[in-house]
């Protein structure tokens, strides 16, 4: 899931802090999940600035929304019907949802209430790790299921560097080696003579960031 | 959820009557009570409330007498601290620059 977290409330008061009509809206998908975004965030949120307001002698009216995702046009055009009622639309979803209700809703700003940081799954109930960078090429298959590309502080693909020391990486003694990682799972699996000798060639980049912003079309799928 | 409303509301004082710890029904259900009042006396603090509004007390149901000793506590607590802000609107009890580690 794409995981998220709050931005801090004093932050989003300084971002409002010009309306006093805003719609505040969540979302069911990703963020929810990660107890960022989802409707009881929204609740909560509200809440806290309606609180803040109230111990200035300001009111502000806020609508509560929480939409299935909002990275889909579907669900984000199910608040065409009021949205032009408010001054500015405050998302806790991730950055998608926020640009696609900046897009839908070009007459009104469009303001994150989270900062979103990565991909990634729950290690326990609390905690969530980085996972995927989306780096277009998936390269699991070679190293054991565990991803070079963001495990690896420096995203290596022929091996940990010189940083690696009793497991942990020099960019913070917290961190595991991912190389270490993967060795220890290449050779559990009994792969390591076969995937570890083997060099694997220079990455294509241009299908991560570096060719730019992506785009998938599916014309199987299209209308 | 239901602490931070109630300061929305206009209490001047909320406090969370859980089970001693260790007895808990629910397990640890009043160890995760524990940690959503530490979260939203921080919030409040953000907001500008002093967070020794909210408390969390443990009592079994069998302790009436602590139970009118922690009533008591909390009523002269919240007098002394006056009428929440919310109710005045007279802005932050306390300046931004305590927030930082302050538990007043």
């Amino acid at each position: 899931m794409i995981v998220a977290q709050a931005k801090p409330i004093e932050e989003i008061l300084e971002m409002i802090d010009k309306y006093d009509k805003i719609l505040l809206v969540g979302c069911k998908g990703c963020v929810a999940v990660c107890a960022a975004g989802g409707e009881k965030e929204v609740q909560f949120l509200a809440s806290a600035i309606r609180t803040a307001r109230k111990t200035q002698g300001r009111e502000i009216e806020i609508r509560e929304v929480t939409l299935e995702r909002q990275c889909d046009p579907e669900y984000v055009e199910q608040i065409r019907g009021f949205a032009g009622d408010y001054q500015a639309i405050l998302s806790i979803a991730c950055g998608v949802g926020v640009q696609f209700m900046a897009e839908h809703y070009r007459e009104i700003p469009a303001l994150p209430g989270l900062n979103t940081s990565f991909m990634g799954g729950a290690l326990e109930q609390g905690v969530w790790s980085e996972r995927c960078q989306g780096c277009g090429n998936c390269v699991l298959h070679l190293t054991g299921g565990i991803c070079p590309i963001t495990r690896c502080s420096k995203s290596l693909l022929n091996g940990p560097c010189g940083g690696s020391s009793n497991g942990k990486c020099e960019v913070d003694p917290e961190v595991d080696c991912g190389w270490q990682l993967i060795i220890e799972r290449l050779k559990a699996l009994g792969e390591f003579e076969s995937r570890f000798m083997e060099i694997v060639p220079i990455k294509d980049w241009s299908t991560s960031r570096d060719g730019g912003p992506r785009k998938i079309v599916r014309e199987d799928m299209r209308q | 959820m239901h602490l931070i409303k109630a300061f929305e509301e206009g209490m001047d004082g909320v406090y969370v009557a859980g089970c001693l710890e260790g007895e808990c029904h629910f397990l640890t259900g009043n160890l995760r009570a524990k940690k959503r009042v530490e979260y939203v006396k921080g919030v409040l603090t953000t907001l500008g409330i002093n967070p020794e509004r909210l408390r969390m007390y443990n009592l079994s149901a069998a302790m009436g007498s602590r139970f009118v000793e922690i009533a008591r506590e909390m009523t002269e607590m919240i007098r002394s601290l006056g009428p929440s802000p919310v109710k005045t609107g007279a802005g932050r009890e306390f300046p931004q620059e305590q927030e930082e580690g302050e538990e007043q």
